[in-house]
């Protein structure tokens, strides 16, 4: 029988189920500081319970006797008999980080954080009323010794037993069915049962439901009295059950009535508190306080799982290979667009009704496609609760936490990229953005700080916004110090906005104290970095003593780009509208060669570095004079610089194709993608571009301005 | 015929755990993942055995017991809860809800097994 490897495999959807329960724990005990309902505590006891059950059942004992003593605080919270405190649920939430660890590391097999666990362990005993020492270990053996003494009854059992047993009226209504019981008797030993029918009614007074009768059992054997508790067990209430031993002496014979204590399974249960290992509670929580401060829930293997509703796990594998036979069909499709361009006029309108019919049933296609991979943000922001609940805590602040737009669909890839720099910007806003209640309160707030966390779709991209209610940014200090690091020139003039993003200059920090909860000031820039990686943008925007809101902009997906077409010479590249500002026309006067070959333009009040793609990629273009060709204004990380081609071409959505995994990484280019003529055309990396000619650039446009 | 059990269980590792070894003793089981869904699903259907572990979203197993011995096709139909709760209370909870017996938790595939074939 292959029962231990199919047990293996029910213990994998344990580990996962575990860690299901566990985040239902974690957001239960979270808004339990709020309310106390008792239905939220309902259900973060089940879970807990759960989890008991289940690892006990695998063969966890560790897992198991750890969750018990959880539980049992639970259980206790739930009954109103313990009250619920911000120690008990912090030490709670400690425990299901601690769990996370366990379940992981039982999972991969690699030995268990026994200081930590024993720390928290003696914790939740001290909330309990419990001695902190650690329960006395009992040792495998000794306990295996006393099931079988239990068991066996060595010490002489008698040569059998007479049982009365006089059961109650609904004996066969629970289905506790005498003869079944009987027979498991006769399994013991040699069985002699007399009914007794004397509290038989007459018949028409007899209720055919009921039981009347009761038995006088002889059984004949060396029985413990354990196998008779155990069949008797269910019925043992209520009933009169006698046992008195017959035939040999019994020296050690249990009084009547007694049960027999150490049942294999209640001795498990009890095991699972002794199987924790001791270790002195002060030593151990030395070691573990450090752990347990670290802010974020432990574990980065923690997959978060789909709910039950009616989801799917599917290999991501998979469904980029769908995405890309996809991406072929909408190829095909242009290229027959393109074909019937040239075709007999008399067939043209079938042909183009066929096409457009083609062109809507590959969209819709691709659009479901997609959804496969898009999951709701949600998947991001279940941490943040967490986050905020244990920084506001260390950082002595408090802070409500709203969230909307969980249900809001972005690209599994973008969803797992973005998270770090939110979670980045939450902590930034927590520590520098709100403020202690008593300046809250000075300053004729509330005293609690609002933190907001919203997503929602604008225009084919998706916006999240991390927003708060505190202080807002300095503006003066952050000028001051832009201007003591050169990063602004002293006479320069800036908005208020070009103020505000200063901040996401590399190695800006207006922190007055570095602390360690976000960082040294390598945050923000590495932020702004993450998130053009992703073809997005951020901004902030704030109000001094009202708070700041930071903006991110991020594009549905990574597979497709809305893109405009542009010509040089012969070549087609796709530039992403995203980063395109504008474009213009190239007057001679506004153009001006600096020292060495480095170009700018003139545009209104600023000059931008002139690329010219022919140069960038060695390609002929129509003509090398600037004015015959059209400049496309690009922005990323609030650079610009005008690109210069020959001509604008379609605008049109096209399926990105790596570079890299195809060819190799080419500087410059972002992808490739295959036109409806089936030609490729390269994909313009335009931060890329752009931070390479800034650098060129931005001093020469400087040196001109000066 | 083979006999029928339904399990109920929250737990998607206990169910699998339990499904898989009534069905290696040869046992068809029907299963659910809490009493609603257990009740409505046996107010249409019959069965030899219920097996329900008590705490439960929506309903629990107590509940679920109860509610069950109230129907008519199931009054003498043999129901164990299966549970975690050793204490004499929680049994006695069952028991008054109209449970045959019960099976503690942890336990293992023969232990079920044995459990069930006392009342089948």
């Amino acid at each position: 029988m292959t029962l231990d490897l199919e047990m293996a495999e029910i213990a994998k959807v344990f580990f996962q189920e575990s860690r299901e329960g566990l985040d239902v724990m974690e957001s239960g005990l979270l808004s339990l500081g709020a309310a106390a309902d008792s239905e939220n505590i309902n259900t973060i006891f089940r879970a807990a319970h759960s989890i008991k059950g289940g690892s006990a059942t695998f063969g966890f004992a560790e897992v198991a006797g750890f969750t018990h003593g959880v539980e049992t605080l639970l259980d206790e919270m739930r009954n109103g008999v313990r009250p619920v405190t911000a120690e008990a649920i912090q030490t709670l939430l400690q425990a299901c980080d601690c769990l996370r660890e366990m379940i992981a590391a039982t999972e991969a097999e690699q030995p268990l954080d026994q200081v930590r666990i024993a720390s928290l362990n003696g914790d939740i005993k001290h909330i309990l009323g419990e001695a902190s020492e650690a329960p006395a270990p009992v040792s495998a053996p000794a306990l295996a010794a006393a099931n079988e003494a239990a068991d066996a009854g060595t010490a002489g059992e008698p040569g059998g037993w007479r049982v009365r047993f006089e059961p109650v009226a609904d004996l066969l209504r629970l289905r506790n069915e005498p003869t079944r019981m009987f027979a498991e008797l006769r399994r013991l030993g040699a069985m002699v049962a007399h009914a007794d029918a004397s509290r038989l009614p007459p018949l028409d007074a007899l209720d055919p439901e009921s039981c009347y009768l009761s038995w006088d059992i002889d059984i004949t054997g060396q029985i413990p009295r354990g196998k008779l508790d155990e069949i008797f067990d269910w019925v043992d209430s209520g009933c009169r059950l006698e046992f008195t031993p017959t035939g040999r002496s019994a020296p050690a014979a249990p009084a009547p009535g007694a049960k027999a204590s150490a049942q294999p399974q209640a001795a498990a249960i009890d095991a699972w508190s002794a199987e924790t290992k001791a270790v002195s509670p002060t030593e151990a929580k030395a070691a573990a306080s450090a752990d347990a401060d670290r802010g974020a829930p432990a574990g980065a293997a923690v997959q978060k799982a789909s709910g039950d509703s009616g989801s799917i796990r599917v290999a991501t594998e998979k469904v980029d290979n769908i995405i890309n036979l996809v991406g072929e069909l909408l190829i095909t499709q242009s290229m027959l667009s393109s074909f019937a361009d040239g075709i007999d006029p008399n067939d043209l309108d079938r042909l183009r009704q066929g096409l457009s019919q083609l062109a809507r049933n590959t969209r819709e296609l691709q659009e479901s496609v997609m959804q496969i991979r898009m999951l709701p943000i949600s998947f991001a922001f279940n941490r943040f609760p967490r986050i905020v609940h244990d920084l506001s805590r260390k950082l002595a602040k408090k802070v409500e936490l709203k969230l909307s737009g969980e249900g809001t669909e972005l690209d599994k890839t973008v969803l797992e990229k973005i998270t770090d720099p939110l979670v980045h910007l939450v902590r930034n806003a927590l520590d520098h953005g709100l403020e202690i209640p008593e300046r809250r309160v000075a300053a004729g707030k509330r005293e609690t700080g609002t933190l907001e966390l919203a997503a929602f779709h604008e225009g084919g991209n998706i916006i999240i916004e991390v927003r708060d209610d505190g202080a807002g940014l300095n503006k003066a200090k952050i000028l001051q110090k832009a201007r003591e690091r050169a990063l602004v020139a002293p006479d320069q003039e800036l908005t208020d906005e070009q103020i505000d993003n200063l901040i996401f200059m590399p190695g800006f920090s207006t922190a007055e104290q570095i602390s360690d909860v976000s960082g040294r000031g390598v945050g923000m820039d590495v932020v702004r970095r993450n998130i053009n990686d992703l073809g997005g943008h951020v901004q902030i925007s704030s109000k001094e003593g009202l708070g700041s809101t930071i903006r991110i902009r991020l594009p549905l997906t990574l597979a497709i780009l809305d893109g405009q077409l542009v010509r040089v010479g012969k070549e087609i590249y796709v530039i992403s509208l995203l980063a395109i500002v504008e474009t213009i026309q190239v007057a001679r006067e506004r153009l001006n060669t600096l020292v060495g070959r480095t170009e700018v333009f003139r545009l209104r009040d600023e000059y931008l570095p002139v690329v010219k793609l022919c140069d960038q990629f060695g390609v002929e273009p129509d003509s090398r004079s600037a004015e015959d060709g059209l400049l496309v204004v690009l922005e990323a990380d609030g650079k610009r610089v005008g690109v210069l081609v020959d001509d604008l071409l379609a605008q049109q959505q096209v399926v990105i194709k790596s570079l890299e995994s195809n060819f190799k990484s080419v500087a410059g280019i972002a992808g490739a993608t295959i036109l409806g003529d089936g030609t490729v055309a390269l994909i313009i990396d335009a931060p890329g571009l752009i931070s390479s000619a800034a650098e060129q650039g931005v001093g020469a446009a400087a040196a001109h301005a000066a | 015929m083979s006999k029928r059990i339904l399990t109920v269980d929250d737990s998607a590792s206990m169910r699998q755990m339990v499904l898989f070894t009534l069905q290696g003793a040869g046992y068809e089981v029907v299963q659910a993942c809490d009493g609603v869904e257990a009740l409505e699903w046996a107010r249409q259907s019959a069965v030899d055995l219920v097996l329900t572990d008590v705490h439960m979203p929506r309903m629990d197993g107590i509940t679920l017991v109860r509610e069950l011995r109230g129907l008519l096709n199931y009054k003498f139909v043999p129901m164990l809860i299966l549970t975690t709760e050793s204490s004499p209370e929680r049994k006695m909870d069952g028991k008054r809800a109209g449970a045959t017996g019960w099976i503690v938790k942890p336990f293992n595939p023969p232990q079920l097994i044995a459990t069930v074939a006392r009342v089948l």
